[in-house]
């Protein structure tokens, strides 16, 4: 087993926020995440990375409850999770998704109303009666959605349909609605793809002043230079289980991630002649496709 | 934007009318042509009073002929506001072609169909007298000038991929501007519009409910449609929808209020009745707009929860076939009702709300069979004697609340207010219900939930909504409402048999009706349903003549609504948002839909 054993007690010698131990994910014969440990601790932002296929969301959705870990278990703030999406989010993880999912015949203010759902309980008889605490209620979840989209930079949008933003907005709108639940641990599934790099750096301040407000974040991102400039520290998942973790320079400087992402198998030391000729290979690949490309 | 057309300029006439003639020539040829079909419908039009409606009189326009009337006085109205006067600008604030060109599309269509009507009817265009030959004539001479007309907008090509062909330019010259802010009116005076635009909604609804032969109805329908299409285009509705929106409360007393005065305009009970079942369906299609327009489940078996409330109302109401043989006071048989229907709803919802999609819609299809088949087997023969069988349990008594007997006539405003009369009074107040809880539940974090779990339900989920708890709770709801209105409808109907219940069938209230008539109408507004409801109750009940071929007109409507039309004839939330929507989606109105489609499928 190449996991870690134990998770790093994090500087300040607090409770980690997000604990997962031992998930395991198997879809019939297929095992998709092994026995992965990670703890996120409080204000810390962690990044997950892995080629596709190695079982990033795949283990997201262990942790926010849309799969049942075959086995494992995944705690926040000392309590077991139970595996049930809408419980997972009250208990104060929330997340977005790697494709876009917002309630796109809603409005900017509507989705993010919706994710005040678990903080609020106004249930339909109150809302029949409309008395005094439902329209306290509402007007609080307005003040603090509203509040979430300046922080977001949506303030000026809230009246438009969200399908109608433009693709980056979309990406922010799905943030502020995640942080509306007011959560302990923010789950990013790949915020940047399809940014361009000033959109990307957008994205990292604003993550980076989610973590000022006292929120954990975990991070699934291709962008290396996103990543490690952004994390305080980064697990490396390949084919379902965790290669190794660290802080930035430790996995960048680490041979095993650089071999995983080249394709070549990390049992023992990918010498430099191996890397060498697996470059030389895909070079050669390269230069092929290119012809067979021109020629006519 | 419209302050272009009032200068007749040549080179842009020829890139945008479809006839090439002259502005002012086809102004006056258009206005020409409207008061010549004004003045022909003075005329006689056939020989023989043979034909319904009296077309024969002259110096009188008679049954059909009023309709044509209508006709030719809107479009000389319109064709007059293309020279900008100061009094008639508020008419038209988007455009003035467009409107012209539909309203006089719609007099040419109801005029030449009744023509043909009565030569089909009494065998032969030799019936038409010199007064038919003129309007015929009048009729397409307007036409001809309304499309001589410069267009709106100067046609846009799309950056070549619409080439200009006749159709592509004909559906060009039906488009309008958007049409600019209006001014700000005191209050006062827009409360004042709001109130004037339903009491035409009024006139104009009970001018269609009180139409007495087919032939009228369908002139009616055909001109109504047309003058629909018109007053959009010219952009009175959009103006109006802003109103109403600026003033929600005062709109929605409004409608009640002249709903209310329905039964004031009435001399007898034959179209109260309609009127009453009209609301009983509207107001089941709006609790059904619950369950498929919030939540987004798809309820095919809609139609027996209106059958628990009708039957549990009629079991405690003290008939004496009721097998419970109890007489309950009014409100505590509305409670049963409700009651009955919820419990219904939670026990049918509760195993298959877990699932997604189309298995509800199986379950509810079977569960509303199923219903309809346990009230016919409960007859003392198959089954224990509950109701009665296929002969249902009749003789419900008329209802009476606080000393008001509903089976008696009342004086209101020395006007008799009859049996039907008094029940759509009540049926009206049930409707205010639902519309009341319909409005509230929409809009709060409730009804937010439900439109998150119709949109996305993973993605509800992970924002923290328990989406089984939320669809029981709109499923249980819809099913009260349907309780609610099924109390009352069993009370107008005084007998409740199995066969009222049925998935499809010639009369509505049925599933596939209610289904038919949320989805028409417009899924998730208050106004979509009822007036979906309010045609598809009138249209097989007026059209008698047409019965054989009633369920395949309908069919051919609902492929083309969709096809033209998918968010139905009220569109949710778009009216609103016209105005912060960017220029790339403000497309033309008609390609609206398909794109609309487009965005939705591709992000699914």
């Amino acid at each position: 087993m190449t996991t870690s054993p134990t998770t790093t007690p994090a500087p300040d010698g607090t409770h980690p926020v997000l604990h997962a131990t031992g998930v395991t994910m198997r879809f019939g014969g297929l095992t998709a995440v092994r026995s992965v440990d990670l703890a996120v601790h409080p204000r810390e932002i962690v990044g997950l990375i892995g080629p596709n296929g190695a079982g990033k969301t795949t283990f997201f959705n262990c942790l926010t409850g849309l799969y049942t870990p075959t086995e494992g278990t995944v705690t926040y703030r000392d309590t077991v999770l139970p595996p049930k999406p809408h419980l997972v989010t009250q208990a104060g993880i929330a997340r977005t998704f790697q494709n876009i999912r917002l309630f796109a015949n809603m409005t900017v203010l509507e989705n993010v109303l919706v994710g005040r759902h678990t903080r609020t309980k106004e249930g339909l008889f109150s809302a029949l009666l409309r008395g005094p605490g439902f329209k306290k209620a509402e007007r609080e979840s307005t003040r603090r959605a509203m509040e979430l989209l300046d922080f977001t930079g949506l303030a000026d949008k809230a009246d438009h349909l969200s399908r109608n933003l433009p693709y980056g907005e979309q990406r922010k709108l799905e943030i502020a609605r995640a942080l509306a639940s007011d959560p302990g641990l923010l789950l990013l599934d790949e915020p940047t793809a399809g940014m361009n790099p000033q959109e990307t750096r957008a994205t990292e301040a604003l993550v980076r002043a989610i973590r000022d407000q006292g929120i954990a974040v975990l991070v699934i991102e291709h962008d290396m230079r996103f990543i490690f400039n952004l994390c305080d520290r980064v697990a490396v998942l390949v084919q379902g289980e965790k290669l190794t973790e660290g802080t930035s320079d430790a996995v960048q400087a680490d041979e095993r991630v650089i071999a995983a992402y080249l394709g070549t198998p990390f049992e023992g030391a990918p010498g430099q002649e191996e890397l060498a000729e697996v470059e030389a290979a895909e070079a050669q690949a390269d230069a092929r496709a290119d012809l067979t490309e021109d020629t006519p | 934007m419209t302050a272009k057309n009032t200068t007749p300029d040549s080179p842009s006439r020829d890139a945008t009318s479809l006839i090439p003639l002259p502005t002012n020539i086809a102004r006056i040829t258009t206005i020409t042509g409207a008061a010549l079909t004004i003045l022909s419908t003075f005329l006689a039009w056939t020989w023989t009073t043979a034909f319904p409606g009296n077309l024969t009189v002259t110096g009188y326009p008679g049954g059909l002929q009023t309709i044509t009337l209508t006709g030719g006085i809107l479009t000389l109205l319109h064709a007059l506001t293309t020279y900008r006067p100061r009094g008639l600008r508020w008419l038209t604030p988007a455009g003035t072609t467009a409107p012209t060109l539909l309203l006089a599309l719609g007099t040419l269509a109801t005029t030449w169909y009744t023509l043909g009507a009565i030569s089909n009817q009494l065998g032969g265009l030799a019936n038409l007298e010199p007064g038919g030959h003129i309007a015929a004539l009048a009729t397409l001479l307007t036409l001809a000038g309304a499309l001589a007309l410069p267009a709106d907008r100067p046609y846009d090509d799309h950056g070549g991929t619409t080439p200009p062909t006749l159709w592509n330019r004909f559906r060009h010259t039906l488009t309008t501007n958007r049409p600019p802010r209006p001014k700000e009116l005191p209050t006062w005076a827009e409360i004042l519009i709001i109130a004037a635009a339903f009491a035409t909604g009024l006139y104009a609804f009970t001018y269609g409910i009180d139409t007495e032969y087919g032939e009228l109805f369908v002139g009616y329908l055909i001109l109504a449609c047309f003058t629909i299409a018109a007053l959009g285009r010219a952009g009175l509705t959009t103006r109006l929808s802003h109103l109403t929106a600026k003033h929600r409360n005062i709109a929605l007393a409004a409608a009640f209020t002249a709903a209310a005065c329905f039964p004031l305009t009435q001399t007898n009970d034959t179209y109260t009745n309609l009127a009453a079942s009209i609301l009983i369906f509207a107001t089941v299609a709006l609790g059904l707009n619950v369950v498929v327009g919030l939540a987004g489940l798809l309820d095919l078996g809609y139609v027996a929860f209106l059958g628990v409330g009708a039957y549990a109302a009629a079991l405690v109401s003290g008939s004496p076939e009721s097998a419970l043989g109890v007489h309950f006071p009014f409100w505590a048989a509305v409670l049963t009702g409700i009651g009955a229907s919820l419990v219904f709803g939670v026990l049918i919802g509760a195993p298959t709300l877990r699932l997604r999609g189309d298995y509800l819609a199986i379950v509810t299809l079977g569960f509303g069979e199923i219903f309809r088949i346990t009230m016919l087997n409960l007859n003392g023969t198959t089954g224990p004697d509950v109701t009665n069988g296929s002969m249902g349990i009749p003789n419900i008594p008329d209802l009476e609340i606080l000393g008001f007997k509903f089976g008696k006539t009342h004086d209101i405003l020395g006007v008799p207010i009859g049996r039907f009369g008094n029940y759509y009074l009540l049926m009206l107040l049930a409707t205010a219900v639902v519309v009341l809880v319909f409005r509230r539940a929409a809009e709060s974090r409730i009804g937010r939930a439900w439109v998150a779990i119709r949109e996305d339900e993973t993605a509800a989920t992970a924002m923290g909504i328990n989406a089984f708890r939320l669809k029981l709770l709109a499923f249980a709801l819809g099913a009260a409402l349907a309780g609610l209105a099924g109390t009352v409808q069993a009370h107008v109907i005084t007998t409740t048999t199995p066969d009222s219940y049925q998935f499809a069938g010639t009369v509505p209230p049925n599933s596939a009706f209610l289904l038919a008539a949320v989805i028409l109408g417009g899924m998730g507004t208050i106004s979509g349903p009822v007036i979906g409801a309010a045609l598809l109750y009138l249209i097989p009940n007026k059209m008698e003549f047409m019965q054989d071929y009633q369920l395949l007109l309908f069919g051919l409507a609902l492929v083309l609504l969709m096809r033209f039309r998918p968010e139905g004839m009220v569109a949710d939330r778009r009216k609103q948002l016209e105005f912060h929507e960017t220029d790339q989606l403000a497309v033309p109105e008609p390609r609206l839909p398909e794109g609309a489609v487009g965005v939705t499928k591709a992000e699914a």
